[in-house]
C-alpha cells in the first residue's frame, strides 16, 4: 500500500479507490469506529477517501454525514440520527467557503473587531453543543482565500480577508489549547504546502460544491487519518535508524571518524547534520531511538563522537551494531526496550535492507525512503508517524521510561534472585476507581493494548465516562512508581457485579510493566473492592486475539478455576471468600 | 490518438470508478444505463478523464455531455 504513504500516488487513489478499500478490508484486528463528517461543502469523496486511509491505520468507520452545508444546524439543533450514532469522532469540514461576511473598506475597526467575534461565536457554540457527545472534535481552521483583492497588503490592512483569516486561525488555536477533546486540521498548513492554485478548482466549487479540489482531497483525508490514528493511540513510539550514509555521508568503518561527512563544512554533510537535527527534535519530544547498524560495535558508537554530530550515542536507547541481519535485530530493538514491533520505523538508505525489514517483520514501518538523505525528513514528516495529538507528559517522558528500564535491566542482572531485584526496586503503585482526570488515558489504553488484554474490549471515551459514574462496575486503574521513576498509568481493570459476582470486562496492562507483579496487586484491589459490595465470586474471561496469547493463562495463574472452554477462548471462577493477598513487593496506596 | 484508443482509456477509468473489471461500454451508454453513475460520481469521472488524458472541460460543457459518445466527442475536440 505504498501509494497511501508519501508522497501520495493521488490519482491512483482516486481512481482505485474501490479496489483498495476492498483490499484494505480483508485485513484482521480492525478496530471499529463511528465517524461524523458535519460538512460546510460536499464531503462525499472525502468520506470515501478518508474510510481507505482510516483502514490502511486499522480504524473500519462508520459514517455520519451531515446533510450538505448542515454542519451548523446538525451541531447546534441536533438530530435523532446523530444521536443515535454516538459517534466517536466529529469531523467539521469547513473552509473559507464557509466565512460569512468578510470586512468591508468602509468598516472600522470595531466593525471588524465584531465581524470576527460574530464568526467565532458561531464555532464556539457548535463546539459547546456537540460537547455533549464527549468525543473528540476534529475542526479544519481556515485556508486563506484565492483572490485577495488587496495583494500584499490584504494579510496586514484590517480589511483584508488573509488578515481576517489569520485572526480567525489564530483564534481557533487559543480554543484548541483550552477545549478538552478539540483538535485542530491545520488545512492553513496543507493548502499552502499544497499550493493554494491547485487546493481550490473554482470549476468544482460551481459545479458541485467540493471546496476543495479533487487532487486535494486524498492529501486532506491523509491529514485527518493521521489526528484520528494519533487520537486512537496509534502513533509509532520509536525511531530506528542506519547509520552509514543515514546518519552520516560515507562508512565509518572505512572512511575513520575525520573522513565521515557531518557538520557544515560541505553541502553533503550539511544535508546530514539537518537530518540529526530533526531526528534530535523527534527525541527531545518524546520519540524514542534506536540504531539499527551492519557495522562494528565500536565503529559505530565512534561515528557519534564526531564534535560536529548532533546526536549522542547516548541519545540512543537502543544500539545495534553488529553483523546479523537487520529483521533480527529489529526484533531485539523492540525487545529491549518492551513495546510491539507495530511502534517502529525504520529508516535505511539501503532498499535490500529495507526489503529484508519489511518482507520479514511486514509490522514494521518502513518508508521508501530512497538514497538522498535530502528526502529523509518528509518521508517522517508527511507520514505522520509520530504526530501527537497533544504534547503530554507521558510523551515527553517515555523516552526516559525506557531509558530507566535500561537501567532496571542492568541492575536485574546483578541480583541472586528476581524476587530480590523485585524488592530493590522500591514500587508504589496507585490502585483506584476511575476518575474523571485519567479518562482519556483510560480510553487509550483500551484502544492500543493488544498483548496483555484478556478480552480486547475497546472502549469509547463516553463509554468510560458511564462507567465511571455507575455503581454497578468495579472499575480500577493502576499507576506504578519505581526509584527509577513513574511508569504512569498503566493497568485497567473493568468488572461489571451481578447478581454477587464480578464479570471481568476487561482486564489490561501495558506491557511496559510485565514481570513486575503489578497484576496481582491489580487482582488485591480488585477483590477487596468486592468484598466491600457483598460480591462473592470472579468470573474471568479469556478471548482470543491474535496478539494476547502471553495473557491466556493468566487466570489460572491467579488460582481461577476453569469454568468452560470454546475453542481457545475460555472461562474462568474464583471463590474469593478465603482470598489470600497475592502481592508481596509493590506498596499500594487505594481509595 | 484514435478514438478507439480514447475509447479504450475512458472504458478503464469507468471500470476502476465503479470498481468493476469487465465494464463494457458503448457510444449510447448514459447514466440511466449504470446504476452508480450519480451526480458525483459523474464529477469523479470527469476529473479522472480531465488527469489522464490532460484536458480540462469547461463548466458548461460538463452539462451537456447526454452519454458516453457525446463525451469522446468532445474530447476529440479537446485534443485536436
Amino acid at each position: 500500500m505504498q501509494h497511501l504513504e508519501h508522497p501520495l500516488d493521488v490519482n491512483k487513489i482516486l481512481r482505485k479507490k474501490k479496489s483498495i478499500k476492498k483490499y484494505l478490508l480483508l485485513q484482521d484486528d480492525l478496530i471499529e469506529k463511528n465517524i461524523a463528517i458535519l460538512g460546510g461543502s460536499t464531503t462525499s469523496e472525502l468520506k470515501n477517501i478518508l474510510e481507505i486511509f482510516l483502514l490502511k491505520n486499522g480504524i473500519k468507520p462508520k459514517f455520519y454525514e451531515s446533510e450538505y452545508n448542515k454542519y451548523y444546524e446538525d451541531a447546534l439543533f441536533g438530530s435523532d440520527e446523530l444521536d443515535k450514532f454516538n459517534p466517536d469522532i466529529i469531523y467539521i469540514h469547513t473552509t473559507n467557503q464557509n466565512i460569512i461576511k468578510y470586512p468591508e473598506s468602509k468598516d472600522t475597526s470595531e466593525d471588524v473587531a465584531m465581524l470576527l467575534s460574530n464568526e467565532m461565536q458561531r464555532y464556539k457554540s457548535i463546539w459547546n453543543s456537540l460537547s455533549k457527545f464527549d468525543c473528540a472534535i476534529i475542526q479544519n481552521n481556515f485556508d486563506y482565500a484565492k483572490d485577495r483583492s488587496l495583494g500584499s497588503l490584504d494579510c496586514y490592512d484590517i480589511h483584508g480577508k488573509t488578515y481576517f483569516i489569520n485572526k480567525l486561525n489564530d483564534e481557533f488555536s487559543l480554543n484548541a489549547r483550552k477545549i478538552k477533546n478539540l483538535y485542530i486540521n491545520d488545512i492553513n498548513y496543507l493548502s499552502s504546502y499544497i499550493g493554494l492554485r491547485y487546493w481550490f478548482d473554482p470549476s468544482l466549487w460551481y459545479q458541485a460544491k467540493y471546496a476543495i479540489s479533487m487532487e486535494s482531497i486524498p492529501e486532506l483525508a491523509f491529514n485527518i487519518g493521521k489526528i484520528i490514528s494519533s487520537i486512537f493511540g496509534k502513533s509509532k513510539k520509536c525511531l530506528v535508524l542506519d547509520l552509514d550514509n543515514t546518519c552520516w555521508g560515507g562508512v565509518i568503518g572505512d572512511d575513520g571518524l575525520d573522513r565521515i561527512h557531518i557538520g557544515t563544512e560541505t553541502a553533503i554533510s550539511e544535508s546530514y547534520t539537518a537530518f540529526q537535527k530533526y531526528v534530535k527534535e523527534l527525541k527531545n519530544r518524546g520519540v524514542t531511538l534506536a540504531v539499527c547498524s551492519k557495522n562494528d560495535f565500536e565503529n559505530a558508537k565512534e561515528g557519534f563522537s564526531h564534535p560536529e554530530s548532533i546526536l549522542k550515542f547516548d541519545d540512543f536507547t537502543s544500539f545495534k551494531a553488529n553483523w546479523n541481519p537487520k529483521n533480527h535485530n529489529i526484533l531485539d530493538i523492540a525487545k529491549s526496550i518492551n513495546i510491539g514491533v507495530d511502534s517502529l520505523v525504520f529508516i535505511d538508505d539501503n532498499p535490500v535492507e529495507r526489503d529484508i525489514v519489511l518482507s520479514q517483520v511486514p509490522s514494521v514501518s518502513v518508508p521508501d525512503v530512497g538514497s538522498d538523505v535530502v528526502e529523509f525528513i518528509a518521508h517522517i514528516d508527511r507520514n505522520g508517524y509520530f504526530e501527537p495529538i497533544s504534547i503530554a507528559d507521558d510523551d515527553i517522558n517515555r523516552s526516559q521510561y525506557y531509558e530507566d528500564n535500561k537501567k532496571r535491566a542492568k541492575k536485574q542482572a546483578t541480583f541472586k534472585s528476581y524476587d530480590e531485584f523485585l524488592v530493590s526496586l522500591d514500587m508504589t503503585a496507585e490502585i483506584k476507581s476511575f476518575s474523571s482526570v485519567y479518562l482519556d488515558r483510560i480510553t487509550q489504553l483500551t484502544n492500543k493494548t493488544n498483548q496483555f488484554n484478556l478480552t480486547t474490549k475497546r472502549y469509547t471515551t463516553g463509554e468510560i465516562d458511564t462507567i465511571t459514574l455507575s455503581d454497578e462496575y468495579i472499575k480500577v486503574y493502576g499507576k506504578l512508581t519505581d526509584k527509577y521513576g513513574s511508569n504512569g498509568l498503566i493497568a485497567v481493570s473493568i468488572g461489571r457485579i451481578e447478581n454477587r459476582a464480578c464479570h471481568i470486562d476487561l482486564w489490561l496492562m501495558s506491557c511496559r510493566v510485565l514481570k513486575r507483579d503489578m497484576e496481582f496487586a491489580m487482582l488485591d484491589e480488585l477483590v477487596s473492592k468486592c468484598k466491600d459490595q457483598d460480591v462473592s465470586e470472579i468470573i474471568g474471561y479469556y478471548y482470543k486475539s491474535s496478539k494476547n496469547s502471553m495473557v491466556s493463562d493468566l487466570y489460572e495463574k491467579f488460582g481461577f478455576n476453569l469454568l468452560e472452554r470454546n475453542d481457545e477462548d475460555s472461562v474462568w471462577k474464583l471463590d474469593i471468600t478465603n482470598y489470600e493477598i497475592k502481592n508481596k513487593f509493590i506498596g499500594v496506596k487505594n481509595d | 490518438m484514435t478514438r478507439k484508443e480514447l475509447f479504450d482509456g475512458v472504458q478503464d477509468i469507468f471500470r476502476d470508478i465503479f470498481d468493476e473489471d469487465d465494464m463494457v461500454i458503448e457510444d449510447k451508454t448514459s447514466s440511466d444505463d449504470i446504476e452508480d453513475w450519480d451526480s458525483l460520481n459523474h464529477i469523479n469521472l470527469v476529473s479522472a478523464i480531465e488527469k489522464e488524458f490532460e484536458i480540462r472541460f469547461a463548466l458548461g460543457e460538463l452539462m451537456a455531455l447526454k452519454d458516453v459518445g457525446a463525451m469522446i466527442d468532445l474530447m476529440i475536440e479537446k485534443l485536436k
